[in-house]
């Protein structure tokens, strides 16, 4: 059998994985070859504009006046309730690979409005502009019904979730007795958090652009996984496996809005049908505030210690904004659980329904949410407890993970809080808030932990060998912008011993070995494993037949004794023994060997063990004292996260979490008015994410950290830990330097100076 | 976004004469904000009169000042040697707003016309008085960070966005134009409105007026300027609050104070009397403060933004220190100097 376990291969014979490499599709990329999903050209093709609802998240359309736009020249159909073609009856057959239980929101379905900006109607015409300019003639009156957006106020109807989402953990049965625990501590902290709610804003906003050829749908969608896509389209329009073809081989970023189908391909496939003709829907950048979003979440957190800092109670409690038809779950509380060694721990996690599209997993679902309250309570606790808040977190490092009672498959986080320690330097920091200042800033240091769940999906890859010596490998993933092209021919180009530049990618397709949706952070860990089994397959091929060759210098050699370099077979130690792969092919009289093969996550790892990622990050802020100008001068956020893959895009993708982070401390949030049950902000000049002005220095430390458990490569992931964490980080740097704790996220400057107008902290924990 | 068509004539009788016989038509510039607009349904021109081809692209000097032509890109003017030298409030205005690709596109006439940042103004779902006169004005009661707290009305609430303006008004310029009647000139603080109750007009330009030019007098105020602005976040957002703040000492006594404040006002925001009180007095927190309170001393906030004047204060009683010692504000480095 191929050996699949991570036998790892001779470092000689690694010259890719482990080093930075710069991304096979840079150049597509930058020269606009490559081509994203509004990009491809079709025949005829006709243009789809969303026409969105009206500012009213409950109701009824009592008329939509259609006469109008359908005047215009150029138009083709203009699709409502009225007039749509017909859909399955079941609200089931909606239900994409990622549907939290309930009901599927269904674009057109009848007259009701259930969310504001839902699409109330789509245009179709033979331009773009002709269909923008007669979706503004639509009239549409509404009959309204109550509504409610107001997450604070529906708290007092929370509930726990009756059916728990697929692939999310609820959170496990409390332990000790929490309530004895902190009666009787000598120091604790209590207080609640406010996450604000987020809309992803990728850069490419969605589009599906579908190809209509003579009842054959070739369909290019944003999407993080087309196998996601071929299979809701093959349910909901009834169609067969053979007649649906997903491509998506660039996605321009997605951060988990691109995990469900969104509502663009639904239209864009139905008119494509009912026209047979080839349509494209493309959203706008106001629409994607229509799309999911991070909901916004109240935490409530209590901490009890020891006067020496020894945790001795946790109660960790959460509720998060849900749609009226979905129920939405992330991981929010559990990390309380896992984080740190604690007798007594207690968990909630409810959600409260409202008037909104359904929240989806937006980077580091969950974690970013509940691993910001605990590790701002933790600094809480610090504070409240005269203890260094690196000391208090070393005092109370978990050595196995106590929700399951099962040990970590790695765990390298003491070394990521030396590691990131010693770099920023955090033993000149002087423990008292505002005791540290530059002029007229205060300078604050502060810091947190990240966790993040570490995991592989089974998935499947092709890999090819030419005669001419090119190896392709293929499978569906898709490249999210994170560098997964990349990184898999590295895998393969170590694997067989190849120059990298033999190796092409081919990925985003739905015809190609199937694989799981981009998410998760999985990817690398599972496209990556399949990738090598792939490439071991050929490997066993190629051995099988080099030994059987006349003469073989390798006639009495097992695979395990070879090294692939250079394109030769050689015996390790023995590099005089070897064999040319070509002529090997050559003697066969191959064009071409091929291998596919399916990585599973080993079953008996799974069973015993808890994969995390982990990271220690540390912030430096400077604060205006009078004008409450944050500036975020240096974080050095150090992480371990099993092997590396790449030290280029696996820091471009810290870069980014923490990127996210800031934004998330300091700026995001989707502002939603009452009274229309409507994100208002809708554009990225009123939303703000951090600009260049924003990030400065960002030192990244990969710790060294081997995992044989994790995946067959061993590695983690790296997509979503960079946020989490980061965003906690910012508010204890904030609190050090300003005596100031805003517990409500973004820290807007107003925040921050409405607490020096009332001369108390927002919420003051109560320090016992 | 509506269809119109387009003309681009060569000379400004011609592009008045276009915009009289058409009602329904605009100017269009650099388009930076008109686009935006038209994408939003928010403005429906039938017809685009392009005016990139008249020949108001040049900065002349007048009179010891300077003449600006409405069609100088904001970076040129930012980077001008004369205005960097003459007029420094007048570049770090400029160069603390937008980015610096907008900058290249947006034109000095068209910077005074931008249109405010309301979210509701952009949202044709919601009423707003701005865009649809007696549909009710949604920021009151709503989201109003932003939003004024000097000169505002029951009617409207919104703020004049634009940095560049702030600057102009500290600086007294003028702004000429050319309408079917011939040309005028209209001093700057008349140039802008409050919204009372029309808050669909943002100025009193007649709308078949074309802006010519801004003309810079000749004083300059380059020792002793700032342009602060706080935003939420470093760079490319607009103000909450900025400050253009400009003095001429005599020994070490304000000769000659201008203030002007951004974000908090349906216009520019000067205040003479707070100007008047500056003078002859010491160059000192003390008179910086009380400064401000008079500019203040109106003010009112309409929930979300009553922060507003609490920052204001704090941020005039700043930019008059660091006019004063001659530190203004980098535009570049984010530290508050
Ligand atoms: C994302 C974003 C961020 C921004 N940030 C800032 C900021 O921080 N600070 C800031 O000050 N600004 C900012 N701006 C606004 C920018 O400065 C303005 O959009 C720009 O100055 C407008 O100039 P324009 O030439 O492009 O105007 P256009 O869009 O061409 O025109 C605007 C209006 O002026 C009229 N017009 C133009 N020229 C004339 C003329 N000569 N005579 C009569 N009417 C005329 C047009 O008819 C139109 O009504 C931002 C804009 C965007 C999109
Ligand atoms: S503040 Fe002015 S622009 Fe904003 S909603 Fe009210 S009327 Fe409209």
């Amino acid at each position: 059998m191929v050996q699949t376990s991570t036998a790892p291969l001779p470092s000689s014979a690694r010259p890719y994985v482990g080093t930075g490499q710069r991304r096979i599709d840079g150049v597509s990329k930058v020269t606009g070859q490559a081509r994203y999903a509004a990009e491809f050209p079709a025949d005829g093709l006709l243009y789809g504009h969303v026409v969105s609802g009206g500012a009213l998240a409950s109701g009824e359309i009592l008329r939509i006046d259609t006469r109008a736009a359908e005047a215009v020249a150029g138009v083709v159909r203009v699709y409502t309730h009225e007039n749509r073609p017909r859909q399955p009856w079941f609200d089931s057959t909606y239900q994409d690979q990622v549907a939290p239980p309930g009901i599927p929101f269904r674009p057109l379905k009848d007259a009701k409005i259930v969310y504001s900006g839902q699409p109330v109607a789509l245009v179709v015409a033979q331009s773009l502009e002709v269909a923008a300019y007669a979706a503004s003639l639509l009239e549409i009156t509404y009959r309204e019904e109550p509504f409610r957006t107001d997450l604070a106020a529906e708290q007092s109807n929370a509930y726990v979730p009756p059916e728990k989402r697929a692939g999310i953990e609820p959170p496990p049965p409390d332990r000790g007795d929490v309530d004895r625990a902190l009666a009787e501590a000598p120091v604790k902290v209590e207080a609640s958090y406010f996450v604000a709610a987020e809309h992803h804003n990728p850069m490419e906003t969605h589009a599906s652009t579908v190809v209509w050829n003579d009842g054959k749908l070739t369909v290019y969608d944003k999407i993080q996984g087309v196998v996601a896509s071929k299979e809701y389209l093959n349910e909901v329009f009834g169609l067969s496996p053979d007649d649906v073809h997903v491509i998506s081989p660039f996605v321009g970023g997605a951060f988990g809005v691109g995990l469900r189908p969104q509502y663009q391909l639904f239209l864009a496939t139905m008119a494509a049908l009912d026209l047979r003709r080839s349509v494209r829907v493309t959203l706008t950048r106001d629409q994607m505030f229509t799309l999911t979003y991070r909901p916004h979440t109240i935490q409530h957190l209590a901490l009890g210690a020891e006067r020496d800092g020894r945790l001795t109670a946790i109660r960790h409690e959460a509720v998060a904004a849900t749609s009226t038809f979905e129920d939405y779950q992330e991981v929010v509380v559990n990390w309380s659980g896992l984080g740190y060694r604690c007798p007594n721990v207690a968990f909630d996690y409810k959600l409260a329904k409202l008037h909104t599209y359904t929240p989806s997993d937006m980077r580091a679902p969950g974690a970013a949410t509940g691993v910001y309250g605990l590790e701002c309570a933790m600094d809480e606790l610090a504070h409240a407890a005269g203890i260094d808040p690196l000391e208090l977190r070393l005092k109370n490092y978990a050595e196995e993970d106590a929700n399951t009672g099962k040990p970590f498959t790695s765990k390298q986080l003491r070394e990521c809080y030396r590691q990131g320690a010693e770099r920023f330097g955090w033993s000149r920091r002087s423990p008292r808030p505002r005791s540290m200042r530059d002029g007229r800033e205060l300078i604050g240091w502060g810091l947190a932990t990240g966790f993040w769940e570490a995991s592989m999906q089974q998935t499947s890859a092709r890999a090819v060998l030419s005669a001419d010596g090119g190896l392709e490998l293929a499978t569906a993933t898709a490249d999210i912008g994170t560098g997964t092209y990349t990184i898999l021919a590295q895998i393969a180009a170590d694997a067989m011993g190849v120059p990298i530049e033999q190796v092409d990618v081919k990925i985003g397709d739905s015809s190609l070995p199937a694989s799981p949706l981009e998410g998760g952070s999985w990817t690398a860990a599972s496209a990556g494993s399949a990738v090598q089994k792939a490439c071991f397959g050929l490997r066993e091929q190629l051995f099988h037949h080099a030994r059987a060759m006349e003469g073989s210098p390798l006639a009495n050699e097992v695979l395990e004794r070879i090294i692939f370099t250079g394109g030769r077979m050689e015996v390790a130690n023995d590099p005089s023994r070897s064999v040319v792969v070509a002529d090997v092919m050559a003697a066969l009289g191959l064009e071409k060997l091929a291998a596919e093969e399916t990585a599973k996550p080993d079953q008996d790892a799974q069973e015993n063990y808890s994969g995390y990622t982990h990271s220690a990050i540390f912030v430096e802020v400077r604060v205006d004292e009078e004008l409450n100008v944050v500036r975020v001068t240096r974080i050095v956020d150090a992480v371990a996260a099993g092997r590396i893959l790449n030290l280029k895009t696996a820091r471009s993708q810290i870069l980014g979490g923490v990127v996210f982070g800031i934004g998330m401390a300091l700026e995001e949030q989707s502002e939603l008015d009452h009274r229309f049950g409507r994100f208002m902000n809708h554009n990225i000049a009123e939303y703000h994410i951090p600009v260049n002005a924003d990030v400065r220095d960002i030192d990244v430390i990969f710790v060294e950290e081997h995992d044989d458990k994790v995946s067959p490569i061993g590695v983690k992931g790296l997509g979503e830990i960079g946020i989490v964490g980061t965003a906690a980080a910012i508010a204890n740097a904030i609190f050090h330097a300003t005596g100031k704790r805003v517990r409500d996220l973004p820290i807007t400057p107003d925040k921050l100076l409405r607490d020096d107008v009332d001369g108390v902290s927002s919420g003051m924990a109560r320090a016992g | 976004m509506n269809r119109f068509s387009y003309v681009r004539p060569d000379a400004v009788a011609a592009a008045v004469r276009e915009r009289a016989s058409d009602p329904g038509a605009r100017f269009i510039a650099g388009g930076t904000n008109l686009l935006d607009l038209m994408k939003y349904d928010v403005e429906a021109p039938s017809r685009l009169i392009d005016i990139t081809r008249l020949p108001l692209r040049d900065i002349q000097e007048i009179d010891g000042g300077l003449r600006i032509g409405a069609l100088v890109p904001n970076s040129d003017l930012a980077y001008d040697p004369r205005i960097e030298e003459r007029y420094p409030l007048l570049a770090s205005a400029i160069l603390a707003g937008a980015s610096p690709q907008l900058r290249n596109m947006a034109t000095t006439g068209g910077n005074l016309l931008q249109r405010t940042r309301c979210v509701y103004f952009y949202d044709t779902a919601t009423p707003c008085n701005k865009r649809t006169p007696g549909s009710g004005c949604s920021a009151i009661g709503g989201i109003n960070r932003q939003h004024a707290i000097l000169g505002a009305s029951e009617h409207c609430i919104a703020t004049n966005p634009s940095d560049m303006g702030v600057a102009l008004a500290a600086l007294r310029a003028n702004v000429r134009v050319a309408g079917p009647d011939g040309e005028r000139t209209i001093p700057f603080s008349e140039f802008h409105r409050l919204p009372g109750d029309e808050p669909q007009r943002d100025n009193n330009l007649a709308a078949d007026e074309l802006i010519l030019s801004v003309d810079l007098p000749a004083e300059h105020f380059a020792a002793n300027y700032t342009y602060l602005k706080l935003r939420e976040r470093l760079s490319y957002a607009f103000a909450l609050v900025s400050v253009a703040a400009a003095l001429r000492l005599e020994d070490g006594k304000i000769a000659e104070a201008r203030l002007a404040l951004g974000g908090v006002a349906h216009k520019p925001w000067r205040d003479e009397e707070a100007e008047e009180l500056l003078r002859g007095q010491p160059a000192e927190r003390a008179s910086f403060e009380q400064a401000a309170l008079r500019i203040l001393s109106g003010a009112r906030g309409f929930g979300e933004n009553d922060f507003k004047i609490e920052l204001a204060r704090r941020a005039i009683v700043r930019a008059l220190e660091q006019a004063a010692a001659g530190t203004p504000q980098s535009q570049s480095d984010k530290r508050v100097q």
